[in-house]
């Protein structure tokens, strides 16, 4: 197995008392080093951390974050939880998911509430935090990913002031609730 | 509004680093309190009359108390997975103020005598866990986290511990199977994790904002701290307002401030021509209220008394352009998907409680079903090893109650939009 995986589970396992502790942090540096929790991805972590395939295969199905089927190299959560919902975050998700497509780099999903309901609608893409986000923002979203640039430095979340009082207020739909998409 | 104490600096530039935190005057509380015993610093907390801010709100001194002494093995965990639909002043805190989380989480595990903590942040939070790495190796090197901390005697070692995307692990005892390495299922109480918690050993868990505030009880004195905020709810909160408003957004404001003035007068109240059909006081567990409860003080005993909660703190307000229905369907779908399975009324409850919304959307249901509905949700409060079927029977339980009209209406509305497709069909 790659070695560099190999020393960076280790190094998780050394930060517990018990090192069955570091199941997650090791299933997510194998998931980046694999795309996903293959079973050679699980095997390589379970011969690591002396535990069995199927006890990880356990732990994994329990994540969201644990992907247990290929998917696109690029992660695009929609939040469609409430607090977006009501601000339109089910059409921006139609929106994100038709014009991705069937590219297969990208990996679209809607997702609960990530802890951003100040810039609702808004997506976490490959855990950068946008919004507020509108569909007319899904094009740029897209192709700044493919690119690998900054997505949507303007939308940004970490350069968001606190006490700016209007740092997250913009024009919303009337009744943007819709049938769910959970 | 009284001074922030949380909020403070919140956004001068470079507030994350030691360099600037330091000449804010960071890490001079905890300074002060490895100058005296760990029992003088217990009895400051005990005096703030902190309560916990993650959706309990138990009294953090009490808390510490329960924590056995002597030298066994204890653990501090701090519940960073904040996850509760609404919240989001947890990732705030992290992000800009990554050291005052830290200051707090060393003056408490003195208090409690607790040599290894871990902050157990959810997965999505990818940058404030960056922050919090930072943060946290700037910290070691300052001699802030290790052995002999400050010449003290205390020891410290702390890890932020990364989740992979799981509402229930916000439950502090699913959350310490999680940081075990297992999937994230409550566990039965007690024992409580006073008593057994992490690796079985005795384990203080407390919420980012809690911990967080420590240092400024510090500071200002126990009994300074506790003449803010009411009688029952001592100090400052942070309020997590979204939804409906024209400036969503965290606020921190004195605990007791009239509901009203947070929702109108801090977050700007719905856009113009519409009004408040209802608001989750503290998250999307909580119990809905209606316009006229907008005058309550946002404290504690007041939501507890309206029959709902303060929660996390976070508001979410819906407008009168939001049909009820769309409102009870996004809940109770939430939940559903986050049930962990354990436990039958929450795993079946959830299911059934989407499906009977689904047929009142669908025009399939009878007026009958509310109630079936309504009982159903009775039979879940209660019943389970945690209260994750509650945080869906209540909200829902609620929105039946309070809008039991248009429900009906709704019912009524969809099959009559039903019969006249297979009118139309026919013809």
């Amino acid at each position: 197995m790659n070695p560099e995986l190999r020393a960076d589970i280790e190094a998780h396992m050394a930060l517990y008392p018990d090192s069955r502790s570091a199941a997650l942090p090791a299933l997510e540096a194998a998931q980046r080093v694999h795309g996903w929790c293959s079973p050679e991805a699980i095997e390589e972590v379970a011969e690591v951390m002396g535990v069995t395939p199927a006890y990880l295969a356990a732990v994994a199905t329990f994540y969201d974050m644990l992907e247990t089927e290929p998917v696109g190299k690029h992660s695009i959560y929609v939040c469609t939880n409430i607090s977006c919902s009501l601000r339109g975050a089910d059409d921006l998700y139609a929106a994100v998911r038709d014009a991705a497509g069937d590219d297969p780099d990208f990996n679209v999903r809607s997702f609960e509430c990530l802890g951003a309901c100040d810039i609702a609608p808004m997506a976490s893409v490959d855990g950068v935090f946008v919004g507020p986000l509108t569909p007319e923002d899904v094009p740029r979203l897209l192709d700044d990913t493919r690119a690998g640039r900054p997505v949507l430095p303007d939308k940004q979340l970490s350069t968001r002031l606190v006490a700016d009082p209007n740092a997250n207020s913009r024009e919303f739909p009337a009744h943007a609730v819709e049938e769910g998409t959970q | 509004v009284t001074e922030a104490l949380l909020f403070k600096d919140i956004d001068e530039p470079g507030l994350a680093t030691l360099d600037v935190f330091a000449k804010r005057g960071g890490y001079e509380s905890l300074r002060r309190a490895l100058a005296t015993t760990p029992e003088d610093v217990l009895a400051q907390l005990e005096a703030s009359g902190l309560r916990g801010r993650g959706g309990a709100g138990f009294a953090m001194g009490k808390k510490v108390s329960f924590l056995p002494k002597g030298t066994i093995d204890k653990y501090l965990v701090c519940n960073a997975d904040e996850s509760e639909p609404g919240t989001f002043k947890d990732r705030e805190l992290m992000q800009k103020s990554p050291h005052m989380l830290i200051e707090g989480i060393v003056i408490a595990s003195y208090a409690a005598g607790a040599e290894r903590s871990f902050i157990y942040i959810r997965g999505e939070y990818v940058h404030q866990a960056d922050v919090l790495d930072a943060a946290l190796a700037e910290a070691t090197a300052a001699g802030y986290i290790g052995e002999n901390i400050l010449g003290s005697g205390h020891s410290l070692s702390l890890v932020v511990h990364r989740g992979a995307g799981a509402y229930i692990c916000g439950e502090e005892t699913g959350l310490l199977d999680s940081l075990e390495g297992k999937r994230g299922n409550p566990r039965l109480k007690p024992p409580f994790p006073a008593n057994q918690g992490l690796y079985q050993g005795p384990t203080l868990i407390n919420n980012v904002e809690t911990l967080a505030t420590v240092p400024a009880i510090i500071r200002l004195g126990g009994e300074n701290y506790a003449k803010l905020g009411t009688e029952t709810s001592k100090g400052t909160k942070l309020v997590s307002v979204s939804g409906h408003v024209q400036r969503p957004g965290n606020y921190e404001i004195e605990l007791g401030t009239p509901s009203r003035e947070i929702i109108y007068g801090l977050a700007g109240g719905p856009p113009e021509g519409r009004e408040v059909k209802c608001w989750f006081p503290g998250g999307s567990s909580s119990p809905v209220l209606k316009q006229e409860d907008l005058d309550l003080p946002y404290d504690f005993d007041a939501m507890a008394k309206a029959g709902s909660m303060l929660g996390s703190g976070a508001i979410i307000v819906v407008d009168d352009s939001t049909p009820i229905l769309d409102v009870a369907l996004k809940v109770a779908k939430f939940y559903r998907h986050e049930s962990c399975g354990k436990c039958t009324p929450c795993r079946e409850g959830t299911n059934w409680t989407v499906k009977m919304l689904e047929r009142i959307d669908a025009g399939t249901a009878t007026p009958m079903d509310i109630e079936i509905m309504a009982s159903v949700q009775e039979h879940i409060i209660g019943n389970c090893l945690c209260v994750l079927g509650d945080a869906m029977a209540m909200p829902i339980g609620s929105l039946i109650a309070k809008f039991r009209d248009e429900f009906e209406e709704h019912i009524e509305q969809a099959r009559a939009r039903n019969d006249l497709g297979v009118a139309h069909a026919a013809a």
